[in-house]
């Protein structure tokens, strides 16, 4: 964890925000530690944008309230909430440089000159953009710009660091460092931070915790690992990884599916009939001449592939395994299908 | 073949647009009495004192309208866009709509108007700036919601907010710098417009430079000529500033990589 004494705590206290009569927001609460990065993660329209701009200042809440280090901001502007913000759309002020628009924040603030460059140029040192500091944001490229926009955000010594799908515009290999970078910086500067996105890979790789939203709720907030292993609800399940769901029969706090009994985790259905969750990386194939099922299709990936199988009922159940290991699987090859011992979500059918 | 076809354009607009200035040069400074050159009617622009204060009322009368076109429409147009986007079909409708009412029937619909206007006022040529605002809103609207409409308006402003700018802050710090061209545009073309008006002017019984040039061409031609190219010539330099400011503005801009391609 990156809990740091330098960072606030936020809370999120029943936040309802209408549309007329759309729901963004239903009851919302959310508390984040000092020095915590919380992402905020969810299907378009889920209202993780719309708790992100309540809090900055940019939006009001309907109903509820936010507090920042204990005292409620609802009624203060934006201007005046001290929070950084980085944007998914490149916004640095074009007619500015890039120095100038991270000492923008300070001058703001009424700083001198002097302070506000030297702050500047410490903070462009931090995103390793020294060399571009008279440059123009159109000269710089997607990556570049939101690294400045980091800059420009963090030089303000913000009591919270708000991100709002920053990665969301570049390409898959920036994208994977800027995230990166953004952890080493939030963790060197110690500032609260709310990050939003709609990639589970994202969300999983930078924060300490995630909260998953769905219809303006929170579906469920833990960290990485927590989530990923037992989800709380069927949504979580589903929208984090890819799942299978596997036909199981409940019974004593145990799941029966393919032939293997496996604890059901909390959420589940008390007894009786439902859909285990199984992820794909939890499913075992076995090459066996005898076996009921088959390979449908084999997908390679890089390091690791996903082999699809055929059940004798005609489903298809997802398999994800080492490149090295799937070779053994051809289209049509007879398996038994397993899975591995782990707790499963099991919901209602 | 094809370069000979362009040359022979150029010549053929270059000829139809600088024949008539040609011809006003040459008018302006004939002497129509004793033969030759002389520069008598480009000298009463500034002592004719009749034409010198027209033309003192005329540039004015620019400046004021278009203080007041700015400060009306930019700071509306902005709001507009960010906090009411429903009401944009409704403004642009309102600000274009001088464009379909002929200058006589604007005059006439305002002529109870200004009653009060001269009442409180004063019989004063610059209480045309109301009227004149009002008749450049068409032109100035359409430079400034192109200038607006190329910039992320909302994130810029929403940055400006979030980094501690104020809204007046945020639009003159931010806005404004970003939509300059539009801005200098719309002055510009307001300008021109302003310095062109003769209907509105003559028929509210005002003497501004085109109603002076009117009159002084019953009895002096030449200096009503002088005066009218000079007018032309003021308006091609405000329009040859403009190309060269928003030239400079897309180099700027063009001089950018494309996004999202390198860290």
């Amino acid at each position: 964890m990156s809990r740091n004494a330098s960072g606030v705590a936020v809370e999120l206290s029943d936040l309802t925000r209408l549309y007329g009569s759309t729901k963004a927001l239903d009851g919302l609460t959310l508390h984040i530690e000092p020095g915590e990065l919380v992402a905020l993660l969810g299907p378009s329209g889920c209202g993780k944008t719309t708790a992100l701009r309540i809090l900055a200042g940019l939006d009001e809440a309907t109903s509820g309230t936010v507090s920042v280090g204990g005292v409620d901001v609802s009624g203060v502007p934006a201007s005046k909430r001290d929070m950084g913000m980085v944007f998914q759309a490149y916004s640095l002020f074009p007619h500015l440089t890039v120095l100038d628009n991270v000492a923008f924040g300070l001058k703001m603030r009424g700083k001198a000159k002097q302070d506000r460059t030297s702050r500047a140029a410490d903070m462009l040192d931090l995103v390793g953009l020294t060399a571009h500091t008279h440059k123009y944001a159109s000269e710089l490229s997607g990556g570049q710009q939101q690294r400045v926009a980091l800059a420009r955000a963090l030089a303000i010594q913000p009591r919270v660091l708000l991100l709002d799908e920053p990665l969301s515009a570049l390409d898959a290999k920036v994208r994977t460092q800027l995230r990166d970078e953004i952890r080493r910086v939030q963790l060197e500067v110690g500032t609260t931070t709310l990050f939003v996105t709609h990639d589970q890979e994202e969300a999983l790789a930078v924060a300490d915790r995630v909260g998953v939203m769905s219809q303006g709720r929170l579906e469920q907030l833990a960290a990485p690992a927590e989530l990923y292993a037992n989800p709380a609800t069927p949504f979580v399940a589903d929208f984090v990884g890819l799942n299978n769901k596997v036909p199981a029969q409940v019974s004593g706090g145990r799941a029966v599916l393919l032939g293997v009994s496996v604890p059901a985790l909390a959420g589940s259905v008390s007894s009786g009939a439902g859909l285990a969750m199984v992820r794909p990386e939890s499913v075992t194939l076995t090459a066996d001449r005898a076996g009921t099922s088959s390979v449908s299709s084999a997908s390679f990936l890089g390091a690791i592939s996903r082999v699809t199988v055929a059940m004798p009922d005609g489903s298809l159940i997802n398999a994800q395994m080492a490149s090295s290991v799937a070779r053994a699987f051809a289209p049509g090859d007879p398996v038994t299908v397993g899975i591995e011992p782990g707790g499963v979500l099991v919901v209602a059918t | 073949m094809r370069g000979a076809v362009r040359a022979g354009l150029w010549v053929m607009f270059g000829l139809f647009f600088l024949f008539p200035l040609y011809a006003m040069a040459d008018f302006s400074t004939r002497n129509l009495i004793a033969g030759g050159r002389t520069g008598q009617a480009w000298s009463n622009l500034v002592t004719d004192d009749a034409l010198y204060q027209s033309i003192v009322v005329s540039l004015l009368l620019a400046v004021f309208t278009v203080v007041a076109m700015l400060v009306l429409l930019v700071p509306t147009m902005i709001w507009v866009r960010l906090r009411a986007p429903w009401a944009k079909g409704l403004i642009e409708f309102l600000c274009l709509l001088p464009l379909t009412i002929p200058a006589l029937v604007i005059v006439v619909g305002l002529r109870n108007v200004y009653l009060w206007v001269t009442y409180l006022l004063g019989e004063s040529a610059l209480t045309l700036t109301f009227v004149y605002v009002v008749v450049v809103l068409p032109f100035a609207y359409r430079a400034i919601d192109a200038a607006l409409s190329s910039i992320d308006l909302q994130t810029l402003s929403e940055a400006a907010r979030s980094l501690g700018a104020g809204w007046t802050t945020t639009i003159a710090r931010v806005v404004v710098p970003n939509i300059w061209s539009g801005i200098l545009s719309a002055a510009f073309i307001s300008i021109a417009v302003v310095l062109g008006e003769y209907t509105i002017a003559s028929l509210s019984g005002y003497e501004t430079l085109q109603v002076q040039i009117v009159l002084i061409g019953k009895s002096d031609g030449p200096t009503s000529v002088a005066a009218s190219l000079a007018t032309l010539l003021f308006g091609f330099v405000l329009l040859l500033i403009l190309s060269l400011v928003t030239r400079g503005q897309r180099s700027r801009r063009s001089r950018g990589i494309e996004p999202g391609v390198t860290p």
